[in-house]
C-alpha cells in the first residue's frame, strides 16, 4: 500500500481541510500566479492527443500543466481575442455578464469551492473577473486607455494558465446565479472560458476522453454495442436473483413506443448499476413497450462541459435514433447535466422533434404537456405520476433499514425545478425520509464538487473541499436523524458523492431513486424477496433463509 | 490605493467646478453647455449600450429556476420563482427590480468549530434597497425644479420624505438614508477583506461621486440656503431649451450640478448600467417552458455528427454476433473484426 498519494482521499486530513483561511492574500489578484507543482490535487490532467484528434479539436499534443511551455499556437493571443469577439456577438449572456457586475460580493460565499477552500479566485465574482479583466482591457475604451485603473489586465500566458486552473475548478452548478441580483451565471462564464481554451488545445482528459468515446461508441465509457448488451444481461441476471423475475432487454427495437436513454454511469459501477436495475425491473413490471439503444447509449453529454458545438454533436444522436427506431417519445433516466441538456438545449440544437408525439404515459394516460415540444419526459416525472395514480404496488418497509435523505442535483434543481416529484417518490417508497438543512437543498443545493467534468481523482483535494458543504449537510442529518442513505437523481452524484460521504460523513451510502423504487416494488410473479437490489438482506430477513450467494 | 484613486478623481472633479465657476465664472459652460452634453451622452450612451446588448442573440433559453417546475397538475408550481409563462417572467423581473428578490435570499456561509454554518444576512439587501429608493425619491423631489407647476406626486414625495417635520428647512429622510446607505456600502467594501480584494476603482468611484453629490446637495439645502428661485429659472430654461443663467447663484450649486453631470456622463460606460442590464439577463427574463416551446437559436451551427450508419459500419459484425438488430446485414466474408 504505502503512503497515500495526492489523488487519494486518505492523503488529506479533515482537520487540515477544515482550516480554511478566507482572508485573501495581501497582493492584488492581478498579480498572483499559479504554481502547478505546489497545487497538485487541484487540477486535472490534460487531454490525450488521440481524443482531440478523433473529434477534430485543435492543437492535439503531449503537454503537462507543470511544464513551463504549454506548446500553444504562436498566435495564441490573437486566437483568444478573436474568439472572445466572436462569442461576445453570439451570446447575450456573455456580453451582458461582462458589463453589469457591480462586484457586490453576494455570490462570494455561495461557491462550494470557496466555502471549502477559501481561495479568493473561487469566489464566483473573481472567477468571472479573470475573464472580465481581459474584456475590459481589450474590448472597452476605458480599459484600453486607463488599463489597470479601469480594471483591465493584460492577456499573458499566466492569465491563460490561471484560466486553465480556475475554470476547471467550477462545476457549472449555478448556485451563485441564484443569489446574484442580476442573475449573472458563472456557468455561462466558465463555458465561454472553456470554449476559448479549446481553441488553443487546452482541455482535460477527464472530459475529452468521454467526449471522444461518446462520439464513436455512443456513450462516454466507450462501451461497444455487444458490451452494452452483456452489461444489461448481467443486470437482468442479478434482478432475477433478487426477484425471481427474468426481465427482457429490448435493444435497438424498431417500432417500440418509447426510447429510453440514461447516463452510461448507470452501466458502470456501484451504486449506479442498481438504479439501472431499478429502471429495468420497473419497465418490466409495467409491461412498457420501450427500447434501449446502443447508438444513443448515453444520456449524459460531456459536450456541455466542452463547447456548445460539441454538445450539439453528441446530442444529435438522441433524436436521430428516435427517428430511426420510429418511437413515439423519449424517456430519460436519472441524470443531472443530461437533463440540463435535454431540457434547455436539445430542442433548440437538434429539434424540432416533429416526428415524435407528446409523451403520454401508457399506464396512466397522463399527457406530459410540459414536454410537448421536446417530447422527452423525465423518469422521475413519469414514476411520480404512476405512484400518484396508484399504479405501483409498493412495500416501503423493504427500505426500513434506511434513513434516506435527498440531494437535489444542481441541474434538475436550478435548470428545471424538479423538487417535489423526487420527494413524492421517496416518501412513497421508504418510510424514513429526512431533509437536509434548508440552505443546502432545492435551489440552494450544493454541488457534489465533481460536476462539469471535475469528478476525477487527480484533483482530489479540490473535490473534497468542494464536497465539504454537501458533506457537512449529510453529516448533520446523519448525526441528528441517523440518516444512512443519500438519494440523488444524477449519475455524476452517484459516482462522486460516494467519495464525499466516505470522507465527510462515513457510513452514509449513495443511491438513485429507482433503486429504492425497485426495492419497494411488489412485482407480479416475484418470489419472496429476501434481498434488496444490492443483494443485501432485506430488513428483518435472515440471510441464511435463501440459498443464493452473490458476488 | 484603489480607494485613493477614486477619491482623488471625485475631489478633482469637484475642484474643476470650483475653479470653473467660483474663480473662472464660466457659469454658462457649467450651467448650460456641460449639462446638455452630459444629458446627451447619458441618453445616447444608454440607448447605444442597450441596443448593443439587444442585438446579441440569446442562443439558448437558460433561466435559473428557483422554485418548483410546472409539470404534473397535482404539484403546485412556483409561478414567479420558476415562471412558465410571460406573466410569471414579468413578475419575476419586477420582483428583482423593485424588491431585489435575489439579494434578499442571501445566505452567509462560513466554517465555525469545524462545521459549515449558514446565516441569513439581509444587510446588503437593506442597504441596497435603502440607497436605491432614497435616490429615486430624491430624483422625484428634484423634479420640482424642472416642472412648473410642481406636479402633485412630487409634493407627495416631499411631504412623505419630510414626514417628521424636524428642522427648518424640514429635514428630508432620504438625505439621511442615502448618506447612511452609502457609508455602509463603502465601509463594507473596505472592511470586509474579500470585498476589499475584489473591489476596483470602478466600485469606489461611483460611491464617492454620489456621496459628493448628496453632500453638496445637503449643504445647499440646509446650510447655504441657495437662491432657489434662480436655480429654478436655470432649470426651467434648460428644460424649455431657452437656457438662461441668472446671476448670483452660489458656486456650490454649480459644483453639485457639475457632479451630477459627471454621473450622467459616466453612467453608460460603467457598471451603473446594471440598471438596464437586469432586464436583459437571460437567467431571469425567460420562462422555464423549455420542453413545451422550442427556443430558436438564430446561429444554430451546422456540426459534424457521427451518424448511425457510420456507427453500424464500425460495429456491425459485433452487433450481429450479439443478436442486436442491424440495418444492413454484414457481407458474408466479413467475420470477426479487429479490436
Amino acid at each position: 500500500m504505502g503512503e497515500p498519494k495526492f489523488d487519494e482521499m486518505d492523503n488529506y486530513k479533515k482537520e487540515d481541510l477544515l482550516k480554511v483561511d478566507y482572508k485573501p492574500p495581501g497582493k492584488s489578484w492581478f498579480e498572483t500566479k499559479i504554481d502547478f507543482n505546489q497545487r497538485k490535487g487541484s487540477w486535472i490532467y490534460p487531454a490525450k492527443p488521440k481524443n482531440l484528434e478523433y473529434i477534430g479539436f485543435p492543437n492535439p499534443r503531449e503537454w503537462f500543466p507543470t511544464d513551463e511551455d504549454w506548446k500553444l499556437p504562436k498566435n495564441w493571443k490573437e486566437i483568444i481575442l478573436e474568439g472572445m469577439a466572436d462569442r461576445l456577438k453570439r451570446f447575450r449572456t456573455f456580453q451582458v455578464f461582462m458589463d453589469i457586475c457591480v462586484r457586490c460580493g453576494a455570490c462570494a460565499d455561495k461557491c462550494h469551492f470557496f466555502i471549502g477552500g477559501g481561495d479568493p479566485k473561487n469566489m464566483p465574482v473573481l472567477r468571472a473577473e479573470l475573464l472580465r479583466s481581459i474584456y475590459r482591457r481589450e474590448f472597452t475604451k476605458a480599459g484600453r486607455i486607463l488599463g489597470s485603473i479601469a480594471g483591465g489586465r493584460e492577456l499573458t500566458i499566466d492569465v491563460i494558465k490561471e484560466w486553465f486552473f480556475y475554470f476547471y475548478q467550477c462545476t457549472e452548478c449555478r448556485r451563485c446565479s441564484v443569489f446574484c441580483p442580476y442573475g449573472i451565471d458563472t456557468a455561462e462564464i466558465t463555458m465561454m472560458a472553456r470554449e476559448l481554451m479549446h481553441l488553443l488545445g487546452l482541455n482535460v482528459n477527464w472530459i475529452m476522453e468521454p467526449v471522444a468515446n461518446c462520439y464513436r461508441t455512443g456513450n462516454h465509457l466507450g462501451i461497444q454495442p455487444h458490451g452494452l448488451k452483456d452489461t444489461l444481461e448481467f443486470f437482468a441476471d442479478d434482478i432475477e436473483d433478487v426477484t425471481g423475475i427474468k426481465v427482457d432487454i429490448p435493444m435497438n427495437k424498431k417500432g417500440a413506443e418509447i426510447l429510453f436513454v440514461t447516463p452510461s454511469g448507470d452501466f458502470l459501477a456501484d451504486p449506479g448499476i442498481f438504479t439501472c436495475m431499478g429502471y429495468m425491473l420497473l419497465f418490466h413490471e409495467l409491461g412498457l413497450d420501450y427500447t434501449w439503444s446502443t447508438y444513443a447509449s448515453e444520456g449524459g453529454n460531456f459536450g456541455l462541459f466542452t463547447s456548445n458545438e460539441a454538445m450539439k454533436r453528441l446530442n444529435a444522436k438522441i433524436y436521430a435514433e428516435a427517428k430511426r427506431l420510429g418511437v413515439k417519445w423519449i424517456l430519460g433516466g436519472e441524470c443531472g447535466h443530461m437533463w440540463r441538456v435535454m431540457h434547455q438545449y436539445m430542442d433548440t440544437m437538434n429539434g424540432p422533434a416533429d416526428f415524435l408525439e407528446t409523451p403520454v404515459s401508457p399506464i396512466t394516460g397522463t399527457r406530459f404537456e410540459n414536454a410537448k415540444s421536446t417530447k422527452m419526459t423525465h423518469i422521475i416525472e413519469f414514476t411520480s405520476d404512476l405512484i400518484k395514480h396508484g399504479k405501483l404496488k409498493l412495500d416501503p418497509s423493504r427500505n426500513d433499514d434506511l434513513v434516506v435523505t435527498f440531494h437535489d442535483s444542481c441541474n434538475p434543481a436550478r435548470g428545471l425545478g424538479l423538487f417535489e416529484e423526487p420527494r413524492y417518490i421517496l416518501k412513497a417508497v421508504c418510510n424514513n425520509f429526512v431533509e437536509m438543512p434548508e440552505d443546502t437543498t432545492r435551489e440552494k443545493t450544493f454541488c457534489c464538487g465533481g460536476g462539469a467534468g471535475l469528478g476525477t481523482d487527480e484533483n482530489m483535494e479540490i473535490r473534497l473541499r468542494g464536497g465539504m458543504p454537501r458533506g457537512h449537510a449529510v453529516k448533520y442529518v446523519q448525526d441528528k436523524y441517523g440518516a444512512n442513505m443519500l438519494a440523488a437523481i444524477c449519475a455524476i452524484d452517484r459516482a462522486t458523492l460516494v467519495t464525499v460521504c466516505d470522507y465527510w460523513a462515513p457510513g452514509v451510502g449513495v443511491t438513485g431513486i429507482h433503486e429504492l423504487v425497485a426495492n419497494a416494488l411488489i412485482c407480479k410473479g416475484e418470489k419472496k424477496r429476501t434481498m434488496n437490489m444490492r443483494g443485501e438482506p432485506l430488513p428483518g430477513v435472515n440471510p441464511e433463509e435463501e440459498g443464493d450467494e452473490d458476488v | 490605493m484603489r480607494v485613493l484613486v477614486s477619491l482623488i478623481a471625485v475631489l478633482a472633479l469637484a475642484f474643476i467646478a470650483y475653479l470653473g465657476v467660483g474663480i473662472g465664472h464660466a457659469d454658462t459652460l457649467f450651467g448650460v453647455v456641460i449639462p446638455y452634453l452630459a444629458l446627451a451622452i447619458f441618453l445616447f450612451g444608454i440607448i447605444y449600450r442597450v441596443v448593443t446588448w439587444a442585438r446579441v442573440p440569446v442562443p439558448f433559453r437558460i433561466p435559473t429556476t428557483c422554485g418548483q417546475q410546472k409539470c404534473l397538475e397535482w404539484i403546485k408550481p412556483s409561478r414567479f420563482e420558476n415562471p412558465y409563462n410571460n406573466f410569471g417572467v414579468i413578475i419575476r423581473v419586477a420582483m428583482e427590480v423593485l424588491f431585489f428578490r435575489s439579494l434578499f435570499r442571501n445566505v452567509k456561509s462560513e466554517i465555525k468549530q469545524g462545521k459549515v454554518v449558514y446565516g441569513h444576512t439581509k444587510w446588503l439587501w437593506l442597504a441596497g434597497l435603502a440607497f436605491h429608493y432614497s435616490f429615486l425619491v430624491i430624483i422625484i423631489r428634484h423634479l420640482r425644479f424642472f416642472v412648473e407647476p410642481v406636479p402633485i406626486f412630487v409634493k407627495w414625495a416631499e411631504s412623505l420624505d419630510g414626514f417628521f417635520q424636524v428642522g427648518i428647512p424640514i429635514l428630508m429622510l432620504t438625505d439621511v438614508v442615502i448618506l447612511a446607505a452609502l457609508t455602509y456600502l463603502f465601509l463594507r467594501r473596505v472592511l470586509i477583506p474579500q470585498l476589499r480584494y475584489i473591489s476596483l476603482p470602478a466600485d469606489y468611484f461611483p460611491l464617492f461621486l454620489i456621496g459628493a453629490i448628496a453632500t453638496t446637495g445637503i449643504l445647499l439645502r440646509y446650510f447655504f440656503k441657495t437662491d432657489l428661485i434662480g436655480i429654478k429659472e436655470l432649470a426651467l430654461g434648460l428644460v424649455s431649451l431657452k437656457p438662461v443663467v441668472p446671476k448670483g447663484i452660489h458656486w456650490l450649486f454649480f459644483m453639485h450640478f457639475f457632479l451630477v453631470c459627471c454621473l450622467f456622463t459616466y453612467f453608460p460606460f460603467s457598471k451603473l448600467l446594471h440598471m438596464a442590464g437586469i432586464f436583459m439577463s437571460p437567467t431571469r427574463n425567460l420562462a422555464n417552458n423549455n420542453r413545451a416551446v422550442r427556443h430558436i437559436n438564430p446561429w444554430n451551427p451546422k456540426v459534424e455528427v457521427h451518424t448511425y450508419q457510420e456507427y453500424e459500419d464500425e460495429f456491425r459484425e459485433k452487433m450481429v454476433a450479439a443478436g442486436i438488430p442491424v440495418e444492413k446485414q454484414p457481407e458474408p466474408q466479413g467475420q470477426g473484426t479487429k479490436e
